[in-house]
């Protein structure tokens, strides 16, 4: 599309009923007006300006969709502007009505602009060049020379000339000039670049309605079996229904880890991998996959994807009266790289009281002083180092985070010298908690990965959406349509020829087009001992 | 050669470019300052003739007295020797970004953390200018060139000097390899467009001047048409990096094409803004000085993008900013 635009709709409006006064519209008027607004290139840009505006909020403010946690602490720590900012959906800025309502514009806007400019196009591209303008000399790139050729054959070959560099010519109406134009596969590109826009918005739209994202923290050797409930956290889109859930299961075999030296940060993990055995669904045959970052697996329409991994400590506790009350492993969240990891067990059917043990998992610690330090990430020498709480932990009344213990109504053990207790575990030891609590036994420890699952329906459509857009703003930007027009005359026993071109992007410089033009024209002339009379000197930049 | 031999190789050139393109920038400011003396008519000779995009440092010289003719012969080889200063300056600056690359273990591309991106970012500024310095007569913005990128490296050695470490897990990936260059190629050449915008402002508000370093820079349609061109070429691949190549990076590592990550948000502002640019150029009463302050915008929205967000924003998970390897949140049972 251009500067020149061929009937763009955006001149003004012919009022139909000239006696009424300006400003008053029927309601038809009106529409039609409105219409016309909002599918104008002014209103596009203002409307583009105001979506890159509207982004802004979300990405300052923590936003729920991205970071609920984080969100919740902050919402926690600004009580007076939390309540404001949730009228304002400045949480979840992304699917607010306002954001909605800027693009869903922009899509009416858009669809609005290229459905008449489509039109507009498949009427241009069978149009024959338009006729020379009377005086080649007004147009701004202009040159003209004289030689003894006679018109008719400078003309021919002007024919030639311009066909071969992929003009198309008027046709020949026995006139006294050529007409040529190229560049028609702009408007194309231009098309295919909006029209891409629009599928890759309902694309995007697609992957968020209909999708869902999860995740799950899964420990060596257990299974995983796609249902709602093996999940430590899902979020579905808003039309997400679960039966779309693909039937699979996995088991998480084994994981391997390569540590690696370096200067400066010390011991880092590096190429970690999780052995998997699964099944598509429960009659299919077993398959394995070595899930690494960066190398997802995809089962049906949900792809799998390891994004972390850590330890976790397997703890057997018991009651006073001896009964196991839990066994298993217990996973604890990396806190640093070298994998000093936070975790947290409650106990909460213990008949003889809750039991909650809070603290540190070091994978290879170091006494200092009487306290563990960790000093290499890989679990060669682990030690776990809990503070116990009993009492009310609020187990049974509130939902509450696995790596929160609820202490506001809870007591913590302490040792005979008053001091809050610390039980410091060794591999394979065990200790005796007071007031006939019953006893801890750290028994081993397995390393677990967390898991990220997600649909994204609509992915293929995006991804060949954008690469389209690419393709057509590639021709959009780089196809210059240029007019290119030869006019020759016999004056005074020479023949005159006058050339002139014009950029139809706005973009382009037409001189050296205009150059090489007349240079190909001049020298292949048989006799060409014409004067020079170019004169491009006074010509002005465009 | 050793790790820490490519390490302090890499450190040793960034500060020997800096040190070229210091000199660069004082050829350059004899340059101009000799050029305040020039005669008129010399002076818009030695612009490269405002219009048409020939060979620079064709200085046309008056009849006039031999001083003129002196001091002209002192503009041309200044701006000779700056440009040959620039040349040099960014051949060390490709030197210390090499070493940069093979001081890591195992080796890899130069852009790790924020210090890298920046020596990456100028180099291709400066790449990109001396590559159409002659296509389009960009001698009048040597000073400016030189100025930003010794500027910009010296902010990067103080503030932004960080050890080569590796890269975490989830920026090993090919696809950060891709997407990482193209962003840095459209960063470059969105801010050599920035600046042209800047000096299309400038000039539009001055007016044509006769003398002195203003009348060296182009005219404003030539001003305004450079521009376009140079981001005509920037806003695809930028294209191609945001929402082509991140996103299918984002989808390997994070499970999710799109997160509205901020540093996700802001590419595509930037983008929209580029968007909006290009709208500009063809919108009657935004050509011009409009389309050239969204220009601006633009850059801004780029940079603020590169630096500004990473004090605001806590969220974001472009560990490069921080180069730490990425822990598990805590998930909600
Ligand atoms: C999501 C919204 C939109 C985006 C992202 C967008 C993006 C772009 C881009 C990047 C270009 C530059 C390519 C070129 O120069 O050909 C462009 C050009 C153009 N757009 Fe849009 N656009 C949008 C909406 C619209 C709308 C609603 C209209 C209708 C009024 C429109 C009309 C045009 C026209 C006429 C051009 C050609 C300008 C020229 O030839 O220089 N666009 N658009």
């Amino acid at each position: 599309m251009s500067t020149a635009p061929p009937e763009v709709p955006e001149a003004p409006e012919v009022p139909e009923a000239p006696e009424r006064r300006a400003g008053e519209l029927s309601p038809r008027e009106l529409g039609r007006w409105l219409w016309r607004q909002l599918t104008s290139m002014r209103t596009a840009l203002i409307l583009l300006l105001m979506l890159a505006l509207a982004a802004v909020p979300g990405s300052v403010i923590p936003q729920e969709g991205v970071d609920s946690v984080k969100t919740a602490r902050w919402q926690d720590a600004h009580p007076t502007l939390t309540p404001i900012y949730e009228k304002l959906s400045l949480f979840s800025v992304y699917d607010s009505p306002w954001f909605s309502a800027i693009y869903l514009l922009l899509m009416v806007s858009l669809v609005g602009c290229i459905i008449p400019r489509t039109f507009v196009y498949l009427r241009a591209i069978r149009a024959a060049p338009p006729a020379a303008p009377r005086n080649l000399g007004r147009l701004p790139d202009h040159t003209s020379y004289e030689t003894d050729e006679s018109a008719g054959d400078v003309l021919e070959r002007a024919r030639a000339a311009l066909k071969e560099r992929g003009y198309r010519l008027r046709p020949d109406d026995g006139g006294d000039a050529v007409s040529a134009e190229r560049g028609y596969l702009r408007e194309v590109g231009n098309l295919i670049f909006h029209l891409s826009v629009v599928v890759v918005l309902v694309a995007f739209a697609m992957g968020g309605l209909f999708g869902f994202r999860g995740g799950a923290i899964i420990v060596q050797g257990t299974t995983f079996t796609n249902t709602l409930t093996q999940y430590d956290d899902f979020e579905p889109g808003q039309l997400f229904s679960a039966g779309r859930m693909d039937p699979f299961t996995f088991s998480f075999d084994d994981f391997d880890v390569e540590w690696q030296n370096t200067p400066r940060r010390g011991v880092l993990a590096r190429a970690f991998k999780a052995g998997l055995t699964y099944r598509e669904s429960p009659d299919a045959p077993e398959k394995t996959y070595d899930l690494r970052v960066n190398h997802p697996l995809s089962v049906g329409d949900t792809d799998v994807f390891l994004i972390g991994h850590g330890y976790a400590p397997m703890i057997t506790v018991k009651d006073g009266n001896g009964q196991e009350v839990f066994s298993g492993p217990v996973p604890f969240l990396p806190q640093d790289p070298t994998f000093l990891s936070f975790g947290v067990l409650k106990v909460p059917d213990s008949p003889t009281g809750e039991i909650g043990l809070e603290g540190l998992f070091y994978p290879t610690f170091q006494l200092v002083d009487g306290n563990p330090v960790t000093i290499y990430p890989n679990d060669a020498n682990p030690l776990i180092s809990m503070q116990v709480y009993t009492g009310d932990l609020g187990l049974e009344t509130s939902a509450q985070s696995v790596y929160d213990l609820d202490k506001t109504n809870a007591e913590q053990l302490l040792t005979a010298e008053g001091k809050p207790l610390r039980l410091d575990l060794e591999l394979g030891e065990s200790a005796t908690l007071p007031d006939g609590l019953g006893t801890v036994t750290f028994d081993g420890v397995r390393p677990w990965t967390r898991i990220q699952f997600s649909q994204t329906p609509g992915k293929e459509a995006a991804l060949v959406g954008v690469v389209l857009a690419l393709v057509g703003l590639l021709g959009s930007l780089f196809i210059r349509p240029r007019r290119v027009w030869v006019r020759a005359r016999r004056e005074g026993g020479v023949t005159m020829v006058e050339v002139a071109a014009l950029d139809r992007s706005g973009g382009g410089d037409v001189v050296p087009v205009l150059e090489e033009l007349v240079d190909g024209l001049r020298t292949d002339a048989p006799t060409s001992k014409a004067r020079d009379a170019r004169e491009d000197e006074g010509r002005t930049d465009t | 050669m050793t790790n820490s031999a490519w390490e302090t190789l890499s450190d040793q050139a960034v500060a020997v470019a800096g040190v070229v393109y210091f000199l660069a920038l004082l050829a350059h400011l004899v340059e101009w300052a000799s050029l305040r003396e020039v005669a008129p008519a010399s002076v818009a000779a030695a612009g490269g003739a405002a219009g048409g995009e020939v060979g620079t440092g064709a200085v046309a010289v008056d009849t006039g007295p031999d001083r003129t003719a002196e001091r002209a012969r002192r503009v041309a080889l200044f701006g000779r020797l700056g440009l040959l200063l620039t040349g040099l300056a960014c051949a060390v600056h490709f030197v210390a970004l090499l070493g940069r690359g093979l001081a890591a273990d195992p080796n890899r591309v130069p852009w790790g953390n924020m210090y890298e991106f920046t020596v990456s970012g100028t180099f291709v500024v400066t790449l990109m200018y001396l590559v159409l310095h002659r296509r389009f007569a960009l001698a009048w913005m040597a000073p400016i060139v030189t100025g930003f990128v010794l500027t910009t490296l010296m902010i990067a050695v103080i503030w932004l000097h960080s050890e080569v470490t590796p890269l975490t897990e989830a920026l090993n990936s090919y696809w950060l390899v891709i997407h990482v260059v193209s962003a840095v190629i459209a960063t470059g050449a969105f801010t050599l467009g920035g600046i042209l915008s800047a000096a299309y402002l400038v000039k539009d508000r001055r007016g044509e001047a006769t003398s002195g370093p203003l009348a060296r820079v182009p005219s404003l349609p030539t001003l305004d048409r450079i521009s376009y061109r140079i981001h005509a070429f920037a806003f695809p691949v930028w294209t191609f990096a945001v929402l082509i190549t991140g996103p299918i990076w984002a989808h390997e590592a994070w499970s999710s094409y799109w997160n509205w990550d901020p540093k996700e948000v802001w590419a595509f502002i930037t983008w929209v803004v580029y968007a909006a640019y290009l709208h500009a150029r063809s919108t009657a009463g935004w050509k011009g000085r409009n389309a050239a302050i969204l220009a601006l915008v633009g850059v801004a929205t780029l940079w603020f993008n590169f630096v500004g967000i990473n004090f605001f924003s806590t969220t974001t998970q472009h560990g490069y900013a921080e180069s730490a390897p990425a822990f598990v949140e805590p998930g909600e049972r």
